[in-house]
């Protein structure tokens, strides 16, 4: 069960208070967001208070409280996508998805957030889908990327 | 385990090394860290199957290195010898390389980068402007060795400058030798990074700590990013050299996490770096202690910011303090924090 891998990862960390983050990152891992009960849990192993795990939680970008879709769309804002285009490629996958920044779809296939630099401005405008980039996107090239997770998701299935 | 545990030793092992290498083989440079958003790992797969398949193992050697700078052509390849530089590779390129010039020893035209104003082909990477017009120091070997090979690293002539400062040095005289250098942060600031080991040296206090900040956020500035991935080790050696100058037996490597690659590559180079005895307890034989531990941000941008960064490697939101007091003197674990 989950409470079995958060008490291994609790215990590689020896339940050091200084390495929350650490260990929030990795609980993350296990379901791609932080449960309420989860960090209820936390708190009370840790004897850590619910409040400062609540800070850590909404202060860094990288964690999420609301479940996440299978696959994560990263759209770049940096000032090279965004003087690209960034911001209508944005603008397009919202329209396709019905979703906003942040949100994940309802069928928890695509969630959507936004990020300021990738570090690879030679291909902007950016967006990054899991662990693959989509160099040089525009609004047109929205549907076909976010089809073929769709096709490939099917195929998986069988 | 290659334990070094003197000095001479690391001389020993690196000529051994050198000495090993085939120089009748040819080199395939192919970059595995920038390249990869232009998928240069499909290039490499197929690039290990054809040569496997083909069986010219015993004819070119594939080094999987770090950035080459001209990312917008990637995925890049340089071959020795010869120098020949291959642009926008894709998978299918991978068997006219092979035919033409491994065995032909002829260049494929199609995959030479073409000057736009002048309009001529360009065989050699070191005669492409791009390139003609820089001197690298600090990213000197990024392009050139496997990040991800400790062996390449020391073959490089690394952890040279730690054996010199640990065996010919005091601690003062690295510090002062990195004030008359005038090297400075790369941040923005400028800051003189000898002025700052001084400070920190005759900063009172028995324990002191050396924080290498890698949270490298500013759009566009991947400078940071780009030394990590592609030859960590340096980053390691010069954070032993400061704790050596300074005084401190412990380091924290801050790492972005939208930086996989980079905490992949700084990872291993910690642990074959320990594993070497270049890391950890009695480095060299020498006596002196240090080790490094490796913090994931966890997608702050301020946490960029020192002592932001400083708080969030202590377990907390990373929210800045205002200086003074300098983190010099009140720094990780001190007592003035929000």
């Amino acid at each position: 069960m989950i409470f079995e891998k958060v008490d291994r990862i609790l215990e590689k960390y020896a339940y050091k208070h200084s390495a929350i983050i650490s260990i929030m990152q990795d609980v993350q891992g296990i379901e791609n967001y932080l449960p309420e009960d989860t960090l209820r849990y936390i708190s009370e192993k840790m004897e850590l208070k619910l409040t400062r795990i609540f800070d850590i939680a909404t202060f860094y970008k990288a964690f999420s409280l609301v479940p996440r879709g299978r696959h994560k769309i990263r759209v770049c804002c940096g000032t090279a996508c965004h003087l690209g285009g960034a911001s209508q490629n944005l603008e397009q996958i919202k329209r396709t998805l019905h979703i906003k920044e942040g949100e994940a779809t309802d069928d928890r296939m695509f969630s959507l957030e936004t990020v300021n630099c990738l570090g690879t401005c030679a291909l902007a405008p950016v967006v990054m889908i899991d662990e693959d980039y989509h160099d040089a996107v525009s609004p047109s090239k929205v549907e076909k990327i976010l089809s073929s997770y769709h096709s490939e998701s099917k195929r998986l299935q069988g | 385990m290659k334990e070094i545990n003197s000095i001479s030793n690391l001389e020993t092992l690196r000529e051994s090394i050198q000495q090993q290498r085939d120089s009748a083989k040819m080199l395939i440079r192919i970059c595995n860290t920038g390249c990869r958003a232009r998928k240069s790992v499909k290039v490499i797969d197929v690039l290990e199957d054809e040569i496997e398949k083909q069986g010219l193992g015993n004819k070119v050697t594939i080094k999987k290195t770090g950035c080459h700078g001209f990312c917008e052509m990637g995925p890049i390849m340089v071959i020795e010898p010869g120098n020949i530089f291959y642009c926008r590779v894709t998978p299918g390129d991978v068997v006219d390389i092979l035919s033409e010039t491994l065995v032909q020893g002829n260049v494929v035209e199609r995959l030479l980068w073409r000057d736009p104003e002048t309009k001529e082909l360009v065989i050699c990477e070191k005669d492409i402007p791009f390139y003609k017009k820089q001197k690298k120091h600090i990213s000197y070997n990024s392009g050139k060795i496997d990040p991800t090979d400790i062996e390449d690293y020391i073959a490089a002539d690394g952890y040279s400058a730690l054996c010199k400062a640990l065996s010919a040095m005091t601690p003062a005289e690295i510090v002062e030798t990195v004030v008359a250098s005038g090297l400075r942060g790369r941040g923005g600031g400028g800051f003189s990074t000898g002025l700052k080991w001084r400070i920190c040296s005759e900063a009172p206090g028995d324990i002191k700590y050396i924080i290498a900040n890698g949270d490298e956020g500013d759009p566009g500035a991947f400078m940071d990013r780009s030394l990590m991935e592609g030859d960590p080790h340096r980053i390691i050696e010069g954070m032993i050299i400061a704790a050596y100058a300074i005084g401190a037996s412990q380091g924290f490597l801050y790492v972005r996490e939208e930086y996989p690659i980079a905490i992949e590559h700084l990872s291993i180079a910690i642990q074959k770096a320990e594993e070497y005895g270049l890391l950890g307890n009695n480095i060299m034989g020498t006596g002196f202690d240090f080790n490094i531990s490796i913090n994931k941000g966890a997608g702050a941008f301020v946490c960029g910011e020192e002592t932001a960064l400083i708080i969030s490697i202590e377990g907390k939101s990373g929210t800045p303090r205002s200086r003074p007091p300098y983190p010099a003197f009140e720094g990780l674990w001190g007592n003035l924090q929000l």
